[in-house]
């Protein structure tokens, strides 16, 4: 049977890519960041998943106003990286695990979560950058990736509750997978950010350390965070959290922290990572 | 949920200071600047644009209004915010032009790239006295985090 071993919060700031394709991770701005993440790595390298789950937002990339799903699934064999203003980032292209794909995709609508289905999907920075911060620069992804898109752009965005149901829905579709695989699941985006208006760079650490704290201590406080304290606390588009909930909607109530790094600034944002693991797998 | 309930919700929103959340409305004014922008996501419609801005608009996003036309030609990116672009389609401007998501910030911020870049290095903006606009009269502190020192002067 397939199982879900872990999950993955993620900060996705684009310039953190940038950092990586311009060689720039030794430069004094970026040191201290891209120093937290080999240990990430070489956990996640020990780990061995087969399949990724990357809870993710598109950013006016691939999906434009023209249709806006709150949820979609990508359930190809692989996804391009999308041109973002500047050509498509030379990563390596992602692989996707269409037969689990399409067996959560069953398993959500039959479970009440009308999921988009996406079979042509160019995954941008949300995507590929928390796989470049876990497994570094690769001539390979090594592992599946499949991607589930959520609108937390055009508001109302779906509520941090309702992205915690679908996380335990896709937990549910998994278990219920009859071939042997190991499953992570990537919750991204955030941390307090807010890159539009006056009010661009409002930072807030408090916040954002008891959020990773309550990730393991208090999990329910944070699935009733209301849309308007996250604008207010954490910032605009520190809403983007509300897709680490999927994330650990979708582990059991046994989990431990195994690793976090916490820096300011990324570019316009306070970056965050951690890993958390279930207890028996 | 209730017409009226939906129109204070959304309203609350707008008590945050320096700060115009991408909502239905905005989405809906702001439909044509922001798939203009995301045109930009393909080369030849880069080169295209940057050979002729003004013909650009005027043919392929004629939906646009001319205040957003004017936003575009004059570089105004709080003027985008406004007038309905979200930031992320932005991006897609700002980087046919050569200009990051920092970049922008520092424009629209009025602080300069370079000010708001010492800003966040030295932990980002507080957030006290940036909650509401009842706060500070509307207008945002550019105190930083940890050495509580003012970036609202542009950089020398
Ligand atoms: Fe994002």
């Amino acid at each position: 049977m397939a199982k879900i071993t872990a999950g993955i919060g993620s900060s996705h700031v684009p310039a953190i890519g940038a950092a990586f394709d311009q060689g720039l991770t030794e430069d004094p701005y970026w040191k201290p960041l891209f120093d937290g993440y080999p240990a990430a790595r070489e956990w996640l390298k020990q780990h061995k998943p087969d399949v990724a789950i990357i809870v993710y937002n598109d950013h006016g990339s691939a999906i434009s106003l023209e249709s806006i799903p709150t949820f979609a699934i990508g359930v190809a064999d692989e996804f391009q990286p999308a041109d973002e203003g500047w050509g498509p980032r030379k990563v390596p292209v992602v692989k996707g695990h269409s037969k689990l794909a399409w067996h959560i995709t069953e398993s959500l609508i039959l479970n009440e979560f009308d999921m988009t289905v996406m079979s042509k999907l160019d995954v941008d920075h949300g995507l590929t950058v928390p796989l470049n911060i876990t497994c570094g620069q690769v001539d390979e992804w090594p592992f599946a990736v499949i991607p589930i898109a959520v609108n937390v752009v055009m508001f109302p965005v779906p509520s941090g509750d309702r992205c915690w149901r679908l996380g335990e829905a896709i937990r549910k579709a998994v278990e219920s997978f009859p071939e042997d695989l190991k499953v992570v699941i990537f919750g991204t985006g955030g941390m307090s950010h807010q890159i539009h208006g006056e009010r661009s760079g409002m930072i807030n650490r408090p916040f954002d350390t008891a959020f990773l704290d309550d990730l393991t201590r208090n999990p329910e406080r944070l699935r009733k965070i209301p849309h308007l304290e996250f604008v207010k606390e954490s910032g605009a588009e520190g809403i983007e959290m509300v897709m680490w909930m999927t994330m650990r909607g979708a582990l059991s109530k046994n989990i431990h922290e195994v690793y976090r790094h916490y820096h300011i600034p990324a570019s316009n944002t306070a970056a965050g990572l951690i890993i958390l693991e279930e207890d028996n797998y | 949920m209730e017409y009226a309930e939906i129109q204070a919700l959304k309203q609350a929103f707008e008590e945050v200071p320096g700060t115009y959340l991408f909502n239905a409305d905005r989405c809906r004014a702001g439909y044509h600047i922001n798939m203009f922008c995301m045109s930009l996501s393909k080369d030849e419609n880069r080169k295209e644009f940057l050979a002729d801005e003004a013909t650009y608009l005027a043919n392929k996003f004629s939906g646009t209004t001319s205040e957003q036309r004017r936003c575009v030609l004059e570089r105004d990116w709080l003027g985008l915010i406004k007038s309905g672009a979200n930031i992320y389609y932005m991006s897609k401007f700002g980087a046919t032009l050569g200009k990051s998501f920092q970049y922008m910030a520092g424009e629209m911020t009025g602080q300069g790239q370079d000010s708001y870049r010492a800003m966040m290095v030295d932990g980002g903006r507080v957030v006290a006295g940036n909650r509401n606009k009842k706060d500070n009269g509307g207008k945002v502190l550019c105190i930083s985090n940890i050495s509580k020192q003012d970036f609202s002067k542009k950089a020398q």
